[in-house]
């Protein structure tokens, strides 16, 4: 397996720190005059999420984390269990929710998102930047104004509650950016 | 990324003009006070001995040589040859420092003053920085006073404990086996690298002096209670830019010194260094009592032009180098 020293390390680097993938995000070289030298690196766990900060001698290695991204279609869920397709090799994925977290109210069927796997294991779901969903319930008596200054909560096919403006109702489709949770522009099929 | 994409300069030649003419207000600094500019050898036959200092290697002649790590030892040579005050702006290399503040390759501005102690020429970088800089005097505290302003803790007294101690409640975090090996010493170079030198010198440049004897490098040691080294820092918006010593001149105690080093990186595992004998015979012949000082001119530009990183002042980087 691959190993990188600290010298080598750089912002998007995948390794492995305390047995879990991890990301690098920042990673400073710090030498006090005539002391040790010592790099201080910020990390992404890529299973919870967390940002460590670890400050390591210069010069340690560790291993590199095989992890990579794929486009994969969602297909289906039973509740527990999400179920993601590669579409190009039919190789299915059953991912557990806990992993799938919050992208879940994003996701509706046959839509491709990118699954992070490490060594195979599904460690995050990421939707696409922009999804296009059906609202399923919004308040109807708000009429009239379209200025979009206060807009309303409105409930989508897939879960998520996005605000939209006053002119915007049940039935309609709308582009909504997942990164934001912001609403975009009403859409069509 | 192909080698031909990188043929271009890393600092933009704007930058580059800039650097060179804040390279002749320095020389005129020193040329105007009577300092005589100097040259030394870049390729020595011997390195600075520092633990932590990886000098680079090079073959000439069939022999090893080191290219040097700083103009220190020649420079105290020509003091003891009678030169009176010098001053050099040279290139020194140091093997692994990458980063943001640090070229393997880098530019050092070192000078020598006669007579002065660390006092006196701390007055004078503090004149050199009031030329080059606009930023008000700088303040002046010693180590110890610095550390219990910024993270209350004596440094000549902490145990082991104390600093560790001290190093979690300020976030930071190593991991087992690196904790294990460290020192009292090794503690207060992370708690200072990490917790006080990134917040020191917005206001005014700060002067760190009178460090613990463990940290005297070739600083005179004042024997007080407790004894104390009297070399100094000077720090400029969280940046280490000079670092300057009352120069030891006891070639017994130079040699002392020496061989602590080499018994430290032996015990460390680094590669052995052979003691520069052409400066304990500087010694032993005479060197004048002196004070000196190095400053990153590289970092000094950095400052100067609001750059954030020193690849924006260099002209060509060592990766492209």
């Amino acid at each position: 397996m691959a190993s990188y020293s600290t010298n080598e390390f750089k912002s998007g680097l995948k390794v492995i720190l305390d047995n879990d993938p991890n990301v690098i995000i920042e990673n400073e070289f710090v030498k006090p005059g005539k002391g040790q030298a010592f790099n201080r690196v910020k990390f992404r766990n890529l299973k919870t999420g967390r940002v460590i900060e670890r400050t390591m001698k210069s010069g340690e290695s560790l291993l590199a984390a095989d992890v990579a991204d794929r486009d994969m279609q969602y297909l289906y869920n039973d509740g527990e269990r999400w179920h993601f397709m590669v579409s190009e090799t039919f190789e299915q994925y059953e991912i557990d929710k806990i992993v799938v977290g919050e992208s879940a109210k994003w996701l509706r069927e046959q839509d491709t998102c990118v699954v992070t796997l490490w060594n195979e294991l599904p460690l995050i779901v990421t939707p696409p930047n922009f999804v296009i969903l059906k609202i399923t319930d919004t308040d109807p008596g708000l009429k009239g104004d379209t200025s979009g200054g206060g807009g309303k909560p409105a409930t989508l096919e897939s879960g998520a509650v996005v605000r939209v403006p006053l002119f915007v109702q049940i039935g309609e489709l709308i582009k909504v950016d997942t990164r934001t949770g912001d609403y975009v522009s009403r859409a069509k099929e | 990324m192909p080698r031909s994409n990188h043929w271009q300069p890393n600092a933009t030649l704007e930058s580059l003009k800039e650097r060179a003419k804040f390279l002749a207000i320095i020389r005129d600094f020193f040329d105007s006070k009577g300092v005589l500019e100097v040259e030394t050898p870049l390729l020595c036959s011997s390195a600075a001995t520092d633990p932590y200092l990886k000098p680079i290697s090079v073959f000439y002649s069939q022999s090893k040589y080191y290219l040097q790590t700083s103009p220190e030892f020649a420079m105290k040579r020509l003091l003891a040859a009678g030169s009176g005050p010098i001053y050099q702006i040279c290139k020194a290399f140091r093997e692994d420092e990458v980063g943001r503040l640090h070229n393997p390759e880098f530019t050092m501005l070192e000078w020598y003053r006669v007579g002065f102690d660390h006092h006196a020429l701390m007055d004078e970088v503090e004149q050199l920085l009031l030329r080059v800089l606009e930023m008000p005097k700088a303040e002046r505290l010693t180590y110890e006073e610095i550390f219990i302003k910024s993270i209350n803790i004596n440094p000549h007294t902490a145990s082991l404990d104390q600093v560790k101690q001290c190093a979690r409640s300020h976030n930071i975090h190593l991991n087992s086996e690196l904790m294990l090996q460290l020192t009292v010493d090794d503690w207060l170079d992370i708690l200072m690298s990490h917790c006080i030198e990134p917040l020191l010198g917005f206001e005014a440049p700060v002067m760190v002096y009178d460090f613990p004897a463990s940290k005297a490098a070739l600083a005179k040691i004042r024997l007080e209670n407790p004894p104390v080294a009297e070399r100094f820092e000077v720090y400029v918006q969280g940046i280490e830019l000079a670092n300057g010593y009352h120069e030891l001149t006891d070639p017994k105690l130079q040699q002392i010194r020496f061989e602590k080093d080499c018994e430290m990186r032996k015990k460390l595992g680094y590669a052995a260094i052979p003691i520069d004998d052409y400066l304990v015979a500087a010694l032993e012949a005479g060197m004048p009592e002196s004070s000196g000082v190095a400053l990153g001119i590289d970092r000094l530009c950095m400052l100067k032009f609001k750059r954030k990183h020193i690849q924006e002042v260099i002209a060509f980087t060592t990766d492209r180098a």
